[in-house]
């Protein structure tokens, strides 16, 4: 393999280099289910410090809104034919119910239409399947948005 | 049967102890400060809430979760109740990054009806004129409250 030029990762390995290198996803345990072209599948699993509600035990809403933005920047990166910077421009979430608690919760996404400048995205969460769930997201965003920024430009302090 | 009383209003002790017994706000380490009817929500920086390690910038996650916090302990506040409504709907409006230090969000009632509250809510950093993120929800209010 080491003679061999190196070819360009899948959509897959692109998608779990992003949760890899993500702390916020790392921290909150989000793992990456399934890549397909233009889709992508995560879990977060459920866990006493998301809780949301201490009387139910319902996980957070935040966590569901960092899972959908998560999974639906996935979806966007599996739609790219090269790999470049994503942003989220915004993000409307519907939540038709509390999670169940003690359950994992899984959202898949799908980024239907692609532009030059902008993607658009759906996503779903649920513990069992999309025909029951918890959440609906429709949401936007930024196709290299990193622009003429350079690394660590953020470490400065704003004009 | 007692006539119903306008309930009093939280004080910042009150509003704490509920809002510090929610663990996810706790996880985010966010701390809050109550100045009249004006509720501020803090959340410092933390390595763990970055998203894009490049730049760095924080977790569109981070700021959506706090700016829904915000909006929701500020329905609180004006309802005078400790339960916190449901959310039925939210839209976050990604302004500009997050940078990697402390953001603080406050949230405005657009309408209070009796069954829904409307919210708009708004995050930043440096200064409070520059938002780097917007909230708009709709909130279920809990009705039953002793």
């Amino acid at each position: 393999m080491s003679e061999t030029p190196p070819t360009p990762p899948s959509a897959a390995q692109v998608v779990q280099m992003m949760v890899a290198a993500t702390p916020y996803a790392r921290a909150l345990g989000f793992e990456v289910v399934s890549v397909g072209e233009g889709r992508a599948t995560m879990k977060t699993p459920y866990r006493k410090d998301v809780i949301g509600d201490p009387e139910t035990g319902v996980i957070a809403g935040g966590v569901i809104t960092a899972l959908l933005d998560h999974v639906c920047g996935a979806a966007v990166m599996a739609a790219l034919a090269e790999r470049q910077s994503i942003a989220t421009l915004d993000l409307r979430i519907d939540y038709m119910r509390g999670a169940e608690p003690g359950r994992d919760i899984l959202a898949e996404a799908h980024c239907y239409k692609l532009t030059r400048s902008v993607a658009f995205v759906r996503a779903v969460a649920y513990e069992d399947g999309p025909d029951n769930p918890v959440a609906n997201a429709a949401g936007a965003f930024m196709i290299a948005s990193l622009g003429d920024r350079k690394m660590g430009a953020n470490l400065k302090p704003p004009q | 049967m007692s006539e119903a009383k306008t309930p009093a209003p939280l004080t910042e002790t009150q509003l704490r102890e509920r809002f510090l017994a929610v663990p996810f706000a706790r996880y985010l380490g966010i701390d809050l400060e109550l100045r009249g009817d004006e509720l501020t929500l803090v959340m410092p920086y933390r390595e763990e809430l970055i998203g894009n390690i490049m730049l760095p910038a924080l977790h569109g996650g981070t700021l959506g979760a706090l700016l829904e916090l915000a909006a929701v302990a500020t329905v609180s506040v004006k309802q005078r109740q400790a339960h916190l409504p449901k959310t039925i709907d939210i839209t976050i409006d990604y302004l500009r990054s997050g940078r990697p230090v402390a953001t603080f969000a406050r949230a405005r009632l657009t309408r209070l009806g009796r069954r829904i509250a409307s919210v708009h809510a708004e995050a930043w950093q440096h200064e409070r004129a520059d938002p780097i993120a917007a909230l708009n929800g709709h909130f279920l209010l809990t009705q039953s409250d002793t």
